[in-house]
């Protein structure tokens, strides 16, 4: 099982960052779990006639091959729809640097199999400032950037749910007997 | 001695792992939006739906909410969804209400009405707003698709447990302020994430007097104050309210089972993590600024001046700017409906301050009752024709303009004095600028076309 993931960043720092920004509700119709990554961010991203606004980081060159994104505090807040993490995935992100989640997103995060991670203030803000390709270590809790390392924290349980391999699902029904006596008792 | 949080956890544990609980969810409320995926993954898995009979479905998110617009349905996607709930519920043996049922409507409105929502369970929704069924002393939160998918096949969930937050309330709201102050107040005060990590309890002299549709705006809000769980204990306004439903009279009448609800409550000597308290007296209603539910003031107030960048953008999107009056946002559209403020008793405060008055030049105003119930019992009640004659839009149910996903959108750079419970950019429409408020506050920006304080309004 992987601790260790490497890639180059973007940096993306406004504080509430909420999941009707990273998906727009016009975009929540489809039944199928792909094709929002186009929409990611829509309402930043694209001028009224559609048209990619160049300053915006997903938009830069150089950040297409991203996929650690650093951004602020209480990332996902507002909407529970998974929708966001499946659009920012398809924008081919793994892993998400912040100061704090919304509890709700963060779930959905992992449960996609991707990590998301917590690391100070000013470590981000330096982080962000130009492009980086960074180590993140799960298990030292650090990131590293050249020779330099940066400590990170793992938000309470979360480092076996960025462990896992395959089916969340199974995990429980691994449990089928102790559910089927709580529904008996 | 426990608290009511660790009561509903803690009696709903099937298993324990190193930092997390699997726990029993007793009952799951799916709508349109958030299940189909969830429902590909359990047939493309092989799986089966372990309880079907736990689980009601609605369609609320993205229904039409005229006649006409039902009649031709013509958002193709939208119309996929909501036929592939109805295909889904059909095939696993779930229990659905279509629209233009009787008990279709929102879910977080016709889950309490029926009595689906009666205390003492775990309760999931794919919506964050989920925790409005906690005001029934339930454990209850959003979810995302995978977790849905997790219900599904296993009609559980692993939780990390949360700390506690008490949030007292004491002290009496003056005649027009209302339970979305409170929590409109709670928020722009302690901020949008001030409950992330904790389960929410409001308790408290206040809370006891309030109703339960009171206590379900508040429980609704949880999540904006970034609390996947809020709720209230179990009392006789509880009691009372299920004495009138469908599904949870037998239940309040069964002595047994009601001397279960009465421990539902925080015992005198448990502790939550934190507190935080609030007296009530001489509260101002509370209006948002800016984009998100914490940039809120009082409707007496002014714009605070910051030099932020999040702020910054907050003032360009909306339109303001620092030490403006809240009482010269302009009023542009008013929408009456959501999950927090959609109720009949929302619609009946609301309509005591029309008072013959005719909704202002300009304006144009929608409301949009919480559920097919509701609409009805306005309509008999004559609610509605006071509404109508005032000159509102009168709608058939659902999520409508509180996000837009169907017609119902607040056209670029219009102002709207929303009884929803999000500001967030785009939320209501491209480029739309919403201003949460009361229902009280809303229907008066109606009629006057201005921001109005409510306790200056004679009744």
């Amino acid at each position: 099982m992987a601790t260790v993931y490497s890639g180059k960043t973007v940096g993306f720092m406004p504080d509430n960052i909420d999941t009707d920004q990273i998906i727009p509700k016009n975009y929540l119709k489809s039944i199928e779990k792909t094709g929002f990554g186009t929409f990611a961010f829509a309402e930043w991203r694209y001028d009224e006639k559609g048209v990619e606004i160049a300053d915006f980081p997903f938009n830069q060159v150089q950040n297409k091959e991203a996929t650690i994104l650093i951004t602020g505090e209480n990332f996902g807040c507002g909407s529970s729809r998974e929708h966001a993490a499946w659009a920012l995935q398809e924008l081919g992100l793994h892993v998400i640097i912040a100061g704090s989640y919304s509890d709700i997103f963060f779930n959905n995060w992992l449960n996609c199999g991707h990590w998301a991670i917590i690391a100070p203030k000013e470590v981000r803000i330096e982080l962000a400032k130009e492009q980086q390709f960074l180590t993140v270590d799960l298990k030292a809790q650090v990131i590293t950037v050249g020779a330099i390392d940066y400590p990170i924290t793992l938000v309470e349980g979360s480092y076996l749910k960025m462990q896992r391999e395959g089916d969340f699902i199974s995990e429980a029904e691994a449990y089928s007997q102790a559910i089927d006596s709580y529904e008996n008792k | 001695m426990a608290t009511l949080f660790e009561k509903l956890w803690n009696s709903h544990i099937v298993t324990t792992e190193e930092n997390r609980d699997l726990l029993y969810i007793d009952r799951h409320y799916i709508h349109e939006v958030t299940s189909p995926q969830a429902f590909s993954g359990i047939k493309m898995a092989g799986r089966k739906i372990r309880r079907p009979d736990r689980i009601f479905a609605t369609m609320d998110h993205n229904v039409p909410t005229t006649a006409q617009e039902r009649l031709d349905f013509l958002d193709p996607q939208a119309k996929l969804q909501v036929e592939t709930l109805a295909e889904n519920c059909k095939n696993f043996g779930i229990e659905l209400a279509e629209m233009g049922t009787a008990n279709n409507g929102i879910v977080h409105i016709v889950g309490p009405e029926m009595g689906l929502s009666y205390p003492g369970q775990t309760i999931v929704c794919g919506d964050s707003h989920t925790a409005t069924h906690g005001a029934f002393a339930n454990l209850a939160f959003g979810i995302g698709t995978s977790e849905v998918e997790h219900v599904f096949a296993t009609q559980t969930l692993w939780q990390t447990r949360p700390k506690t937050l008490g949030i007292k309330l004491t002290g009496k709201l003056d005649g027009g302020v209302s339970a979305k102050d409170v929590i409109l107040k709670l928020i722009a005060e302690n901020g949008v994430a001030f409950g992330t990590g904790y389960a929410l309890e409001f308790y408290g002299e206040a809370v006891e007097k309030m109703s339960m549709d009171e206590r379900m705006t508040m429980c609704n809000m949880a999540i904006e104050a970034g609390a996947k769980y809020g709720m209230v204990a179990y009392d006789m306004h509880t009691k009372a309210y299920l004495e009138n439903t469908e599904k949870a009279a037998s239940l309040v009448k069964n002595a047994e089972i009601e001397s279960y609800f009465q421990t539902l409550k925080t015992d005198d000597e448990a502790e939550f993590d934190k507190i935080i308290s609030l007296d009530l007296m001489g509260l101002a209603p509370q209006i948002t600024w800016g984009t998100n539910p914490g940039q809120g003031i009082a409707i007496d107030g002014i714009v605070p001046t910051l030099t932020d960048s999040d702020t910054l953008s907050a003032y360009e999107y909306m339109d303001v700017h620092g030490g403006m009056s809240a009482m010269d946002f302009p009023v542009d559209y008013i929408f009456i409906g959501s999950c927090t403020n959609g109720r009949l008793s929302d619609l009946i405060e609301g309509a005591k301050y029309l008072r013959g008055r005719r909704v202002a030049d300009g304006v144009r105003a929608i409301v949009v009752p919480g559920s097919e119930k509701t609409r009805m019992l306005a309509e008999e009640k004559g609610i509605a024709k006071l509404y109508t004659d005032a000159g509102f839009e009168w709608r058939l149910p659902g999520c409508s303009a509180c996000l837009g996903m169907n017609t119902d959108q607040i056209p670029a750079g219009m102002h709207c004095i929303s009884t929803s419970n999000r500001n967030f950019v785009g939320r209501q429409g491209y480029k739309a600028r919403t201003h949460l408020a009361s229902v009280q506050t809303a229907v008066l920006a109606a009629v006057h076309g201005k921001i109005v304080d409510v306790r200056k309004e004679q009744l």
